[in-house]
């Protein structure tokens, strides 16, 4: 059913050489040790691993919230490795959606209000509730965070981060606060965002079974990719269980 | 409606309390700038505009009895513009129907046309045409309920002449009228008079000549020049020193409270705004800590940094927009207070006592200054925070052990209040600040409070024990010591007592004082010096007694030869010795005994006031009545009913000021207080929960969240009242003056007031915040990630 000629060519990120150091005061700790990676068009790739071994770090990298220690990457055919402060604000605000393991969801503002905290800044937003209705939540607009299931909190954070129409999805452990039933539905709409937008995703998680939705798997150890995988079949976001 | 523009208003509206506490201080700031610099604005410009459309003088001067002659030479002086001379007298007034006499100051009036200077403004009927006729001034006939056609009697040199009241007028010389040896205006027994020129001429002597010249002066003119040749001119007919405007008596009064309203500008609103910059600090420090998640996601979707800095400047302009609201309202309705305060004290012909507009202005730009120099940091943090560093948790505050620890081992100090200190130790500007904002509130209500403990002090030594006389009688300066036999027949006296008063010059080397000198009677027992100990005074029979700043002034000792040039009876100059100084609080005394100066002047005995005591209240109105028909006698004091009336205003503006300090004190210490207490909460709202759930009680888990609050209280105490010492002081020297000095008497239950009340308003605080301590969520509380 998923259809692997989806994907195209094109690259989408680059990396080389990515290394990130935090430097604590008393102890260096290496989270990224030289990372050189593709992400293509369309793609849907799982980015698996344990605590601790670079994914988040990765991903932060890519979406422009944090730079990295050495090494350079590109978004397309743009060179991000040195950009500045407002180059990186201005890329967020026009290519990234962001979907987090907690929502981070502003309590004070209801599901579309929510979504249109982005609509209010992107170029060629999408309407608060039709973003909504794609993940399924158009009759719980108005409801504000503390009155919605985890699930649904993450349905909205997802809506949110597609609303701008992103050339790239970024989700940080979109399930990790979910429990399997949830969590399938909350799969199901990421994978249905790729099928139909072509939206370039990448999904963190060190949830080995998600890995079977994916185009590809990228496995993490101790800040290196240990290994990429190709999956030939890809299941359904609603057959995995975990 | 932008989505940020929404998270803003309803962040604001899930933080009102807070935000309301806050703007509760920054509009106490407010409503002092709107009430004190707008009502001293209001009043200077008042005051000018008429001052310029009725000419008020620029130097005021009088003598005995000076020749008309003397009127173009007058004019000549280098930079004078215009000279108006007049005849003014006091006089006793018999108003129909009223035992007690009246005192009136008769100002003659050019028969034809209008005055040049201090030009009077009628305000009902008209101005006098026979000789028979007055207006008087608008605040006397109003007290007592004259009306055009009404017929008065005046005690013309001694002979009574009845005067028909043909209209009422204000003047730009009597905005504050208070009559002579009064403290404060009494409407009722003292009144103003125009007549015409010829009536005083001829019941006074004074044809073809004056006893009072008013002139105004160039622009740009110095005055002292012009005072030294008016009194040149003026010597040799008994003048004494002319006066600029800041010596003439309504005017130094209106100058007296614009001067208190712009200390008061001065000194409380740095106070409320400083206190409001703190806690918008701290409790936009504790938002933005909160928020750090919101504001990686704000960022990550791609507000930019100045987007979200002005974001949580924003929410504490919304802090302003409330606080300077209520300020504006509570400072308008002050001010409308103090204008009818001040219509009832100063006469103005017309009030443009609105506070000017660009008053409402300036304050709004402070209160929106003083929120956004307190949010600034936060903001600037917020802005600043890198986002994925946002988008986790902060790392716990970083605690060390120090030597308080072994001393809270010594001490066998429990884990809880361990925590409070070891909180205190960590964040100690924030601990300090907030310990500083109450003990402010402390001293506020201190040194706000002392005014009622000196003003015990100061009554009790002018009123009960220097002045103990009921009535005091003012008669012509040289009438003979004959006219104390007189007084004494009068019926229901007891007790007189003879005075005499002297403008004179003291003397001592380069240094000069104009003062009335006065003399003490031998033995007595009505108006004695008293110290400030409480001890009688007498003064020495070889020399003069001066109190102690009239002392400092003239930079004299005991010992020292002093000059006293007399400007009014002999007119004569004497060298004296000081033979003692004596500590007192109102005016600047210098005495002679009785006796002493009769001597000196090598005079029969003369008095210029006789102090009496009645015997009770049914002789006092016999005895007015009959006061009335005593030759030479130009005015009457009722100084029971003087201290009467003081003591009830005295009362009622202590009775205003407390309440209003007291409130003020409230909400800082409310703002201060609750504000800590629920960023302790905030912060500390997984760790209680967390004690909770180990087994803690509510109490035990109250205990530290209020402790740490009260503990700060109660350390603020002796601070403020440290800093309420200092302010009541540095108020007490900036308030003495040639008039008085206010002692700075501090009693412990001042001290004691001003701590219970802070005390108080803290404990309701913290237990405000504690409650919320009982619908903390423990299990929502662990889930939720910081």
């Amino acid at each position: 059913m998923a259809r692997l000629d989806d994907r195209t060519r094109e690259v989408v990120f680059r990396t080389q050489g990515l290394t990130k150091t935090y430097d604590t005061g008393e102890v260096q700790v290496h989270a990224l040790a030289g990372v050189d990676l593709e992400l293509f068009g369309s793609e849907l790739t799982v980015l698996l691993g344990p605590s601790g071994s670079g994914k988040s770090t990765l991903l932060n990298i890519l979406g422009g919230l944090d730079r990295p220690s050495g090494g350079r990457f590109w978004f397309r055919e743009t060179e991000l490795t040195r950009a500045s402060d407002r180059q990186l604000t201005r890329y967020r605000r026009d290519h990234v959606g962001f979907v987090f393991q907690f929502y981070n969801l502003v309590p004070s503002l209801n599901a579309r209000e929510n979504v249109q905290l982005v609509t209010d800044v992107a170029k060629r937003p999408m309407k608060p509730a039709e973003a909504l209705e794609l993940v399924g939540l158009g009759h719980r607009m108005d409801h504000f965070p503390a009155q919605m299931s985890g699930g649904e909190q993450q349905r909205v954070a997802i809506a949110r981060a597609i609303a701008k129409r992103p050339d790239v999805l970024l989700c940080d452990e979109p399930t990790g606060a979910l429990d399997s039933h949830t969590g399938t539905q909350v799969l199901s709409t990421l994978q249905r965002i790729n099928d139909e937008f072509g939206t370039t995703t990448a999904v963190i998680t060190h949830n080995a079974a998600i890995r079977l939705m994916a185009h590809r798997v990228i496995r993490f150890q101790d800040g290196r990719i240990d290994r990429i995988e190709e999956n030939d079949s890809r299941l359904a976001a609603s057959e995995i269980h975990w | 409606m932008h989505a940020m523009d929404l998270k803003l208003f309803r962040d604001f509206r899930r933080l009102w309390v807070q935000g309301v506490a806050i703007a509760l201080v920054l509009a106490a700031g407010i409503a002092v700038i709107i009430m004190s610099v707008g009502m001293s604005r209001a009043l200077n410009e008042t005051r000018s505009a008429y001052y310029d459309s009725n000419r008020f003088a620029h130097v005021f001067a009088s003598a005995r009895r000076a020749p008309d002659s003397l009127i173009s030479q007058l004019r000549d002086i280098e930079g004078v513009a215009q000279v108006e001379t007049q005849v003014r007298s006091y006089a006793i007034l018999d108003i129909p129907g009223r035992a007690k006499p009246a005192t009136g100051l008769l100002i003659s009036r050019p028969e034809l046309g209008e005055p040049l200077l201090n030009v009077p403004l009628l305000r009902r009927g008209r101005w006098p045409e026979g000789a028979g006729e007055a207006v008087v001034n608008e605040p006397f006939a109003e007290a007592n309920g004259f009306l055009p056609g009404d017929t008065i009697s005046v005690n013309l040199n001694g002979r009574k002449r009845a005067v028909t009241i043909t209209g009422t007028a204000l003047s730009p010389e009597f905005v504050y009228t208070i009559g002579p040896g009064a403290l404060m205006p009494q409407n009722e027994t003292f009144g103003i008079l125009w007549m015409q020129a010829e009536v005083l001429d001829a019941g006074f002597g004074m044809a073809g000549a004056f006893n009072t010249v008013a002139l105004t002066v160039l622009p740009r003119t110095p005055l002292e020049p012009v005072k030294d040749a008016v009194k040149a001119l003026l010597d040799p007919y008994g003048a004494a020193t002319p006066v600029g405007r800041d010596a003439q008596q309504s005017n130094a009064f209106l100058d007296a409270e614009i001067q208190s309203l712009e200390v008061m500008a001065w000194v409380l609103p740095p106070v409320f705004l400083g206190i409001t910059v703190f806690l918008v600090n701290m409790v936009m420090g504790r938002i933005v800590q909160l928020e750090r998640s919101e504001i990686g996601l704000m960022k990550a979707v791609g507000y930019t940094n100045w987007e979200i800095g002005l974001h949580y400047l924003m929410l504490a302009a919304l802090i302003a927009f409330l606080g300077v609201g209520i300020g504006w309202g509570v400072g308008s309705w002050l001010a409308q207070a103090m204008s009818k305060l001040y219509a009832k004290y100063f006469d103005f012909p017309f009030l443009v006592f609105g506070v000017p507009l660009s008053i409402y202005a300036l304050s709004a730009m402070l209160g929106l200054a003083a929120t956004s120099a307190g949010a600034l940091s936060s903001a600037m943090r917020a802005a600043r925070l890198a986002p994925a560093v946002a988008m986790a948790p902060p790392a716990p505050p970083s605690f060390h052990g120090s030597t308080l620890d072994r001393l809270a081992d010594l001490l066998r100090l429990g884990q809880p209040t361990r925590m409070i200190l070891r909180s205190l130790l960590r964040w100690p500007l924030r601990a300090g600040m907030t310990m500083l904002g109450m003990a402010l509130a402390v001293s506020v209500l201190v040194a706000s409070n002392f005014f009622p403990d000196a003003m015990d002090e100061i009554i009790d030594t002018a009123f009960y024990q220097s002045n103990r006389q009921d009535m005091l009688l003012l008669f012509d300066p040289d009438a003979p010591e004959t006219a104390l036999e007189e007084v004494r027949r009068l019926p229901g006296v007891l007790q007189v007592e003879p005075q005499q008063y002297h403008a004179a010059r003291l003397i001592y080397g380069s240094y000069e004082k104009q003062v009335p000198v006065s003399t003490v009677a031998n033995a007595a027992d009505l108006a004695r010096v008293v110290d400030g100990n409480g001890q009688v005074i007498a003064p020495d029979p070889f020399g003069i007694l001066l109190s102690d700043r009239l002392a400092a002034a003239l930079h004299v000792e005991v010992g020292d030869t002093l000059t006293v040039s007399f400007e009014s009876g002999r007119r004569e100059t004497f060298e004296v010795p000081v033979t003692g100084i004596v500590t007192q609080f109102f005016g600047l005394g210098a005495y002679f005994a009785h006796d002493t100066l009769n001597a000196m002047f090598r005079q029969s005995p003369r008095v210029s006031n006789v102090n009496v005591t009645l015997a009770d209240p049914q002789a006092a109105e016999a005895f007015q009545e009959r006061i009335k028909d005593v030759p030479r006698l130009m005015g009457t004091i009722n100084m029971t009913e003087n201290r009467l009336s003081f003591m009830e205003t005295l009362s009622q503006n202590i009775l205003i000021a407390t309440t209003v300090y007291g409130i003020l004190g409230m909400i800082i210490t409310v703002g201060v207080a609750y504000n800590a207490a629920r960023v302790q909460l905030s912060e500390r709202a997984r760790e209680l929960a967390c004690l909770r759930i180990l087994g803690f009680g509510k109490g035990e888990v109250a205990y530290i969240l209020a402790g740490e609050v009260l503990l700060l209280a109660v350390l603020a105490q002796p601070v403020g009242w440290v800093i309420g010492y200092g302010v009541a002081r540095l108020m007490t020297e900036g308030f003495t003056s040639d008039l008085y000095a206010i002692p700075l008497v501090l009693e412990p239950a001042t001290f004691a007031r001003a701590s219970l009340i802070v005390l108080g308003a803290a404990a309701v605080s913290v237990a405000l915040v504690a409650r919320r301590l009982g619908r903390l969520d423990l299990i929502a509380v662990m889930k939720t990630r910081e």
